[in-house]
């Protein structure tokens, strides 16, 4: 069957058909559709008749990626086959888990997506995942286009099951968010049976057993290299002129081939598996190269593995030496100065008009942290040197125009940490402003801190019962937010409920102004739901 | 047969959904296609953009370089403008002349429909108006902006028409109706 699929709905299907068990994930752009195509595939085998009976797929949004990461590496001890996707600084929520599970090794297939947001299109960094399968010491796939996204699926549960390590699977923006056409089989692969491990042990890892188990995974590096060597992934083409080499990891190799056509002038090494594969290159330094230009999406990874690979006489270009953008995705116009040396014809080149002004994203007209910042701003202003500590999600936007709210915005649940250090070194008033998806992701352990020093900060939860930034998805806390916080040990006279709509102004800061003025940790949730998802619910019940 | 096409527009002003039917019917004439979209953060009310690349043969970049679009498809004035720099010497702009003001800063509507006119392929429709005069709601002068770029999408007219009905098939014959107003009331205007 041909379907039209994002990359992430390729990566989705595929695994879907590689007899998937169970995916877990916490939504961010832009890995987000792969857990919702699953989600809508799962609806419509629950309300079709007449399919023949296939296992369910477990697919509820986890609270964090750290708990997806656990949750499907005990669906994998179970012998099921488990996938989990995250953005890549999700990547650093769930590293502990990640990391570990290399050491244990895995029973079921177990697949990583990590998708890499370069350019910083709707995120806070650009960092490469690519670090973490090498610093895992497993075996990573990075597609090149969305068919290949779909097989590989596919080829890395079969990958995971045989070398028995979980794989990270590496896609980028351009991939996640591209349409193309998509050859899909007719019939998906039976999930896996219920099968614990033989040997627990594996997954004990006392220093003693974890011992034993590293040095399988250090013994294993060499079979790793070897299936990346024999990989039908990864091709070697000899060019016409051999001094001339090109690498490609990725989807740059689409770039390559925009600005080339079928040219058969460069070698090119396609790479889209790893560890790196030592004799192809190798292979490219026998045949004549003298010049290898290395086209990667994200940090230069293979550039700086390269110059350590080959004799010091084949010069090593990218973005390291500023052949390529040090920043930022590739372009085809980037791949292209690259390939010509810079010298890009421009000349009828159309500019800008200078009328042509910026044009950033804003909260949407009539959402609820529009309020809640407007209530918040007046009561900051009452007291010189006021702080507040912003968070990740939609009401990040507080920092732009018209509001210019927040003072910091660095990571999920750093708004209710910073705002206590802040108060810890002398700070007042210390505010905090943070969703309650990003509450219950990372935000509950600091509040806990924060109880348990007694740190004078306010904490506003700006409640819009969804993960709205990413299109509303579940939000893991709906309805329980005041229990949480009572539970964590806020007094319950400091756990305070607004409504976030013009006509409460007055009450709002009336209720701020009281939390500013007790000397401990307050927490104010300004509850109202998200506009886009309430519009969605009105539509769904006429 | 290949075209390269940039689509514009405000996020929530419905980009996508003009792809969405492009694609369909590429897909049903067996074309090649590629579609690189923008999610998250930037749809709130700010600059999105959508590569849309079809081809009878296949295509490798997901990205439209600079000076390779056949045809720029904007639901607002300003934002056809952003994308010049991609559009070909002799490329096309198919756009709402209406502006969509939520910035502050926005510029004169005149200058920038002088800026428009002087692109010496230019179709500028006032498609929110035409939607209502051809009986259809606001929220479809995106098919009558895609109505108008049919002439320069390199696939037949009836092809869309059948894209349409297809795609906005589950949402009921009324709203089929609506949408093949407007795709007709912007094919009439364009008028190429």
């Amino acid at each position: 069957m041909k379907h039209l699929l994002l990359g992430d709905e390729a990566i989705a299907q595929g695994a879907i058909d590689a007899g998937l068990s169970g995916v877990y994930a916490y939504p961010g752009t832009p890995s987000t559709e792969i857990t919702e195509y699953i989600q809508l595939c799962e609806k419509r085998k629950a309300l079709s008749t007449n399919t023949v009976e296939t296992g369910k797929i477990f697919c509820q949004w986890a609270t964090n990626e750290k708990t997806a990461m656990e949750g499907a590496l005990g669906m994998s001890y179970m012998g099921k086959r488990a996938l989990v996707c995250m953005k890549h600084v999700g990547m650093n929520v769930c590293a502990d888990a990640f990391m570990n599970a290399a050491i244990t090794g895995i029973n079921g297939g177990l697949v990583v997506v990590a998708a890499d947001d370069p350019s910083m299109h709707s995120s806070q960094n650009e960092q490469d995942s690519r670090f973490y399968a090498k610093f895992a010491m497993i075996p990573c796939l990075e597609p090149s286009n969305q068919q290949e996204a779909y097989d590989m699926m596919h080829y890395a549960f079969d990958l995971s099951e045989s070398l028995r390590t979980p794989i990270l699977l590496r896609v980028t923006t351009r991939m996640a968010h591209s349409r193309a056409v998509v050859e899909t089989i007719d019939t998906p692969r039976e999930q896996n049976v219920l099968s614990a491990p033989e040997n627990t042990n594996h997954f004990i890892l006392l220093p003693a057993f974890a011992r034993k188990n590293y040095a399988e995974l250090v013994e294993a590096q060499a079979d790793f290299v070897q299936t990346s060597e024999e990989s039908l992934y990864n091709t070697y083409t000899k060019g016409i002129q051999p001094k001339k080499a090109i690498v490609t990891t990725g989807i740059a190799y689409n770039y390559l081939r925009e600005v080339i056509g079928d040219s058969q002038e460069a070698s090119v090494l396609k790479i889209t598996q790893y560890p790196f594969p030592a004799t192809m290159i190798n292979q490219l330094v026998a045949d004549g190269a003298e010049e290898i230009l290395v086209m990667e999406e994200g940090q230069p990874v293979v550039e700086e593995l390269l110059r350590g690979m080959v004799p010091s006489s084949v010069a090593v270009k990218g973005r390291l030496t500023g052949d390529l953008p040090r920043m930022g995705e590739l372009t085809p116009d980037c791949v292209r100065a690259a390939l010509e040396n810079g010298n890009v014809k421009t000349e009828s080149e159309k500019a800008v008009p200078e009328i042509v002004v910026g044009r950033p994203p804003a909260l949407c007209q009539g959402c609820g942290h529009r309020d809640m910042y407007a209530a918040l701003n007046e009561v900051a202003a009452e007291h010189e040197g006021s702080k507040i500590f912003g968070d990740i999600g939609c009401y990040t936007l507080g920092a732009l125009s018209p509001f210019h709210a927040i003072h910091a915005c660095v990571e999920m649940g750093a708004s209710i940490t910073m705002a206590k250090g802040a108060a810890d070194a002398g700070q007042f008033p210390s505010f905090a402003v943070i969703g309650d998806s990003t509450f219950t992701h990372s935000g509950m352990t600091g509040l806990l801190d924060c109880v348990n020093s007694k740190a004078n900060v306010v904490v506003l939860i700006s409640d819009n019962l969804t993960t709205g930034m990413t299109g509303g998805q579940d939000s893991a806390g709906t309805g329980r937010l005041e229990a949480i916080c009572l539970g964590l040990g806020v007094e319950p006279e400091h756990v305070r409920v607004v409504v976030p709509l013009p006509k409460n102004m007055e009450e709002i800061k009336q209720v701020l102004r009281e939390e500013v003025a007790y000397n401990g940790t307050s927490v104010v949730i300004a509850r109202r739901e998200c506009i886009q998802t309430l519009k969605r619910h009105l539509k769904a019940k006429k | 047969m290949k075209r390269d096409i940039i689509l514009a527009g405000v996020g929530g002003q419905g980009i996508l959904s003009i792809a969405t039917v492009i694609g369909d019917a590429a897909l049903n004439e067996g074309l090649y296609l590629k579609q690189a979209e923008v999610h998250g953060m930037s749809q709130r009310g700010g600059d999105v953009q959508s590569n849309l690349r079809l081809s009878s043969d296949p295509i490798y970049s997901d990205l439209i370089p600079k000076g390779g679009a056949d045809l720029i498809i904007s639901l607002e004035p300003m934002e056809a403008l952003r994308y010049l720099p991609y559009l070909k010497e002799d490329g096309w702009i198919v756009t709402s002349s209406k502006p969509f003001v939520n910035i502050p800063n926005y510029p004169e509507i005149e200058d920038v429909i002088k800026h428009i006119e002087a692109i010496s392929h230019h179709v500028l429709l006032d498609v929110e108006t035409l939607a209502k005069e051809a009986g259809a709601p606001a929220q479809a002068a995106n098919m009558v902006l895609l109505g108008a770029a049919i002439p320069m999408l390199g696939i037949d007219h009836d092809k869309i028409v059948e894209g349409v009905k297809r795609i906005f098939a589950r949402k009921g014959e009324a709203v089929v109706a609506a949408n093949l107003a407007a795709i007709e009331a912007g094919y009439q205007a364009s008028n190429i």
